[in-house]
């Protein structure tokens, strides 16, 4: 039986297939309850009592939302280009579980374990921006169009200073590997994680992770105040939902690459207790937390701002903090803190 | 046939179908769209190859940045299609030569090019064995290493040409109002507001 998994070609496809559903539905279920806590915590800031009907304490309210979503109907604007405009839906949403495939959740516990982990998410996550403006022109409307427009402009430019701070974590491990940088974070608990010699950096690269996946205050794609709701302005029902799933995905996705980059992953924060995924989900809850909250007190940004902090304040602080980097973990500066290399060097 | 086999023919399909859809799309849009897809295929052909850091940097690089900035300019220029397809008639001619010649050099890479002697034996000696090092630390042993003159001249040839272009580019205009972030921060509300006590039917 075993060697039917490992050997056969159908084996090894309905392994990968196995593993891959083990990844996907979990997330899915826990999206659906992390969106329901997003709410929630959105509302208890605002004195409301967000979702309370459906379930107990409104727990069950997503599942209620996505049999409203698929039960509704497809509209398609009449002058949309309808092959683009349903494709950009599904790009996004599958883009967005792609990235998941190199994430390890434990030790080993990853589908993929390749050696540019790393790039791989970055490069998939670059691509998540073709959904919102293959979506936005699809749609031959008019705020759509500048919604992707913004987008497309706010997630380049903010990529940048993301590649450039995954840089300094790199250069640190001298591997771009996840588990390998997991486990160069071993060591005297949270004290030994890379939010101590990268701290100003774990702030950069929360702020580019909001504007990376239009989260408010960086929701200029979407402002609906003044864009209605920017490149989703003409979807509905199922494509709706896909947008919304992807976003959400690439949420959680940015909050689980500060917990592994710079929280230590599945590492325990104090020795005595036993490393696991229940601390990654513990960690990627926290920063969710702190997504939702920062979404509930800040008010949105002007977007000259957003395109003044990202190339005028982020890209040359992380450019700099790169050089810094490379000749403090040369020169073992810090008791070798910045100089954990497993391979090569 | 093998998995990997397999996959490479549904990627080396993909590129090839997706380059032709780019020619003979009638929309620029789904002309870069399609680039883009070919992109994507010849990035599945490099983690074929092995080299899975190269796939990733095209990814990042082409479809990430270049092919936005493409899908940019496309998107928002009005093209008038009736007068572009008018232009290529006439320019006909001299895209089939090109075109020809382009298929012949292949041609002659494919069938009838020769390798000297000792160029397998050259390229062996820079690179290293898969098993010793991996890709992505071979390209930086290369790069940074061995031919770092090169690599710091090709840079700085890119920077004299980033710095040209924006010299070229760049007007001074004083009639703009600019923002000063900075003194903007530092605004005092005491110093920026004057309250006035307005006198019932006098005014100020």
């Amino acid at each position: 039986m075993v060697e039917f998994f490992t050997t056969t070609n159908l084996g090894i496809f309905l392994l990968i297939l196995g593993q891959s559903l083990l990844v996907v539905v979990p997330l899915l279920v826990a999206l659906a309850f992390l969106l329901w806590g997003d709410r929630k915590i959105w509302a208890a800031v605002q004195l409301r009592k967000g979702p309370n009907v459906v379930g107990a304490f409104g727990l069950m309210q997503s599942f209620a939302d996505f049999v409203k979503y698929i039960m509704k109907e497809i509209v398609i604007p009449a002058g949309a280009d309808r092959f683009v405009f349903l494709l950009a839906p599904m790009l996004s949403f599958v883009l967005a579980l792609t990235a998941w495939a190199v994430v390890p959740f434990n030790d080993g516990w990853v589908l993929a374990d390749i050696n540019v982990a790393i790039l791989f998410v970055f490069a998939v996550s670059s691509l998540e921006v073709y959904g919102v403006i293959m979506g936005g022109w699809a749609s031959n409307s008019k705020y759509p169009f500048l919604g992707s427009l913004r987008s497309a402009a706010q997630m380049i430019s903010y990529e940048v200073s993301i590649g450039l701070i995954i840089i300094g974590v790199i250069i640190s491990t001298g591997s771009m590997n996840f588990g390998d940088i997991v486990m160069a974070q071993d060591g005297a608990g949270f004290l030994s994680w890379y939010w101590l010699p990268h701290f100003p950096m774990v702030f950069l690269f929360l702020i580019s992770a909001l504007a990376e996946t239009n989260r408010p205050p960086f929701d200029l794609p979407e402002a609906e105040s003044e864009l209605v709701a920017g490149y989703q302005v003409e979807y509905s029902s199922t494509p709706f939902l896909l947008f919304m799933i992807g976003e959400y995905v690439a949420i959680v996705l940015m909050c689980t690459l500060i917990s592994i980059l710079f929280f230590g992953g599945w590492l325990s924060p104090v020795e005595f207790l036993p490393d696991g995924i229940f601390w990654l989900c513990l960690k990627i809850v926290f920063f969710f937390f702190v997504f939702s909250m920062v979404k509930a007190i800040t008010p949105r940004y002007r977007y000259d701002q957003l395109m003044r902090i990202g190339w005028k304040v982020f890209l040359p602080l992380s450019l700099a903090w790169v050089v810094l980097v490379a000749f403090f973990a040369q020169y073992g500066a810090f008791w070798g803190a910045y100089a954990r290399w497993t391979v090569g060097g | 046939m093998s998995v990997a086999d397999f996959a490479f023919y549904v990627f080396a399909i993909t590129t090839v179908a997706s380059g032709l859809f780019t020619v003979v799309s009638k929309n620029p849009v789904h002309s870069v769209l399609w680039l883009i897809a070919a992109f994507l295929g010849a990035t599945g052909l490099f983690v074929l190859l092995g080299a899975e850091f190269l796939a990733m940097i095209l990814m990042i690089i082409y479809v990430g940045a270049v092919a936005i900035l493409f899908l940019f300019v496309v998107m928002m220029l009005d093209v008038d299609f009736a007068e572009l397809k008018a232009e290529m008639a006439k320019s006909i001619p001299v895209a089939l030569l090109i075109g020809t010649v382009l298929l012949m050099q292949l041609g002659a890479v494919l069938g009838v090019w020769q390798f000297a002697d000792g160029a397998e034996a050259a390229r062996a000696a820079i690179t290293p064995a898969v098993e010793e090092i991996h890709n992505t630390a071979a390209l930086g042993q290369i790069l940074y290493t061995d031919y770092i003159l090169l690599f710091q001249m090709a840079g700085l040839i890119l920077l004299v040409a980033m710095i040209g272009a924006i010299v070229l580019t760049m007007r001074h205009r004083t009639n703009v109002k600019r923002q000063n972030v900075i003194a903007q921060m530092h605004r005092d509300p005491a110093a920026a507001m004057e309250l006035k006590d307005v006198k019932p039917g006098q005014g100020l």
